[in-house]
């Protein structure tokens, strides 16, 4: 219980701070095409005897680095590009597990669902290290990416490495995807990326504010989905992911009801007069 | 010194050529105004000398150092027409601002003093300085393209490259934003900028290299300041005026005839 509630929390602390780039840059389904590619990765390491969590990242974090470069050449052809991948990620994926010595329905469902309470030691060593990782490079290189998402040409012409910082986000992504397997699973990786950033930007006026906000959001999301899917006995990835979810709509409802409360207590914005002269009849 | 060089130079996308041999120069200190009609492929010369549309044929030297090897890429302050579409995404006036420092400081090193200083003092030539924790989308259009000058001047360039920077524009900030450019110049800043029309930033402009059909047509004297609409170089550049016999217009009104 101890090592499945410390997994969540980084993962939960991780996920968010680098979702709102992918949400910044309307990739918010990306975390979710790299799960489906990663799946194959999990394939090869138990088809191989090797550690799964290891060839998943190796495996996603090609992908990623696809991904990244159909999108950099364009982006017409580039939908279509990503839907094979996906599928043929997770399709391999399927075929490679049940071509496996361990194969049996419990193994896929574990890596697609998560499965918080199979965690060895070393597993919770992996995610420390890994979330550690991208939680540093997200937080040190926040006004560079900020940049390159919110402006890619302008950051080119600011002579940033725009190619290597994208590539980094898409080693991230695959990174981040990964070591969230285990807690959430592929299937609901991406939700943890976006869903505190969504709920966060209801109230926030900042970048900077919306990514702590939403780092906040994600942590406490994951330690009580820990707690409560213990207590109820839910699985623990789906119940995190709906206490996310929940956050984001009492979020949305009491943003929505503090503008009206304002919007009666202040009377509207002084309406500039009008340039004319209007006569009353 | 001349800070910005193309000569000969050929533009073209997917097999189509845009530009044919483009040659033309900004002195130290200069503003230059890249007019023409829209289509005309203006755009695409000023996106060419950024880097951002590859060269087919030519040269284009920036500070005296060909385009391919230029790295003091601090040196240039890029204003575009306007802020990348929102993705929901908060972001204060601020922060945007201080992108503009990177070109600085490099992705590596940590904000300091003198960002926020700059960032500042950007903000205040703009007059957005009491916008800075607003969220940029809560701006006006006009004050979004402050935002972007703004962001341009925090890393306090020598070259502002500005595409249609008055293009929708409300008439008080274009006001603000030529006092803005005003200020640039006259601390030696060298200023090219793509127009569809120059309206308050007229008094300016020190010449006008006007774009027609991926050519240039015209290199002269810019268009006297309001109140000379006579002058003949005005009817050049005017998006209503007559279309010319000499070929050299860039009026829209020829290819609405045409159309």
């Amino acid at each position: 219980m101890m090592r499945a509630l410390m997994g969540a929390l980084i993962i939960g602390l991780a996920a968010p701070a680098l979702g709102i780039y992918l949400v910044q840059r309307r990739l918010s389904l990306i975390g979710d095409g790299i799960g489906h590619v990663a799946l194959t990765g999990v394939g090869v390491g138990l088809l191989l005897n090797q550690s799964p969590v290891l060839s998943a990242v190796i495996v996603a974090a090609i992908g990623a680095v696809g991904v990244e470069l159909i999108r950099e050449r364009g982006r017409t052809s580039g939908d279509l590009a990503l839907a094979l991948l996906f599928y043929g990620g997770i399709a391999g994926g399927v075929v490679l597990v049940a071509l496996s010595d361990d194969a049996n329905s419990n193994s896929l469902v574990q890596y697609l669902f998560g499965s918080l309470i199979t965690t060895s030691p070393e597993d919770i060593a992996v995610i420390a290290v890994l979330g550690a990782a991208v939680l540093i490079a997200m937080v040190a290189f926040r006004p560079a990416l900020f940049a390159v998402c919110n402006d890619e040409e302008y950051a080119r012409v600011s002579g940033l490495p725009v190619r290597a910082l994208n590539i980094v986000m898409a080693v991230t992504t695959a990174v981040t995807v990964t070591i969230a397997m285990r807690t959430v699973g592929l299937l609901l990786v991406s939700a943890l990326m976006v869903i505190p950033v969504a709920a966060a930007q209801q109230v926030t006026r900042g970048f900077r504010t919306t990514m702590a906000a939403a780092m906040v959001i994600g942590l406490v999301a994951a330690g009580a989905g820990v707690v409560v899917s213990a207590e109820a006995d839910t699985p623990p990835g789906a119940t995190t992911v709906i206490l996310a979810l929940a956050v984001f709509v009492a979020i949305t409802i009491g943003a929505a009801g503090w503008r009206i409360v304002r919007r009666r207590s202040h009377p509207p914005h002084e309406v500039e007069p009008p340039d004319v002269v209007l006569q009353k009849v | 010194m001349t800070v910005v060089s193309v000569s000969h130079a050929a533009v073209g996308y997917d097999g189509r050529e845009i530009l044919h041999d483009v040659s033309f120069e900004v002195g130290a200190g200069e503003v230059v105004a890249i007019l023409g009609a829209n289509g005309s492929g203006k755009s695409t010369l000023i996106r060419t000398i950024l880097g951002l549309t590859p060269l087919t044929r030519g040269e284009i030297d920036l500070f005296g150092t060909p385009r391919r090897k230029f790295k003091d890429w601090a040196r240039i302050g890029y204003v575009p027409q306007r802020l990348g579409a929102g993705s929901g995404v908060p972001a204060t006036v601020g922060e945007v601002v201080a992108s503009g420092r990177l070109a600085r400081g490099g992705i590596f090193r940590l904000p300091r003093t003198a960002d926020k200083t700059a960032v500042r003092d950007a903000l205040t030539a703009v007059g957005l300085l009491d916008r800075i924790n607003d969220p940029v989308t809560t701006l006006s259009g006009g004050q979004q393209q402050r935002t972007l000058i703004a962001r341009a001047l925090a890393g306090k360039p020598d070259l502002l490259v500005l595409d249609e920077p008055t293009a929708g524009v409300d008439a008080a900030s274009q006001e603000a934003f030529a006092a803005a450019l005003g200020r640039f110049q006259s601390t030696g800043g060298s200023i090219l900028l793509v127009a569809h029309e120059l309206g308050p930033l007229r008094p300016l402009i020190d010449r006008a290299v006007v774009v027609h059909e991926g050519r240039i047509a015209h290199v002269g004297p810019p268009p006297e300041p309001a109140g000379h609409h006579a002058e003949p170089d005005h009817d050049h550049v005017h998006p209503h005026a007559v279309p010319q016999p000499t070929g050299i217009c860039v009026a829209p009104t020829d290819r609405i005839a045409a159309n």
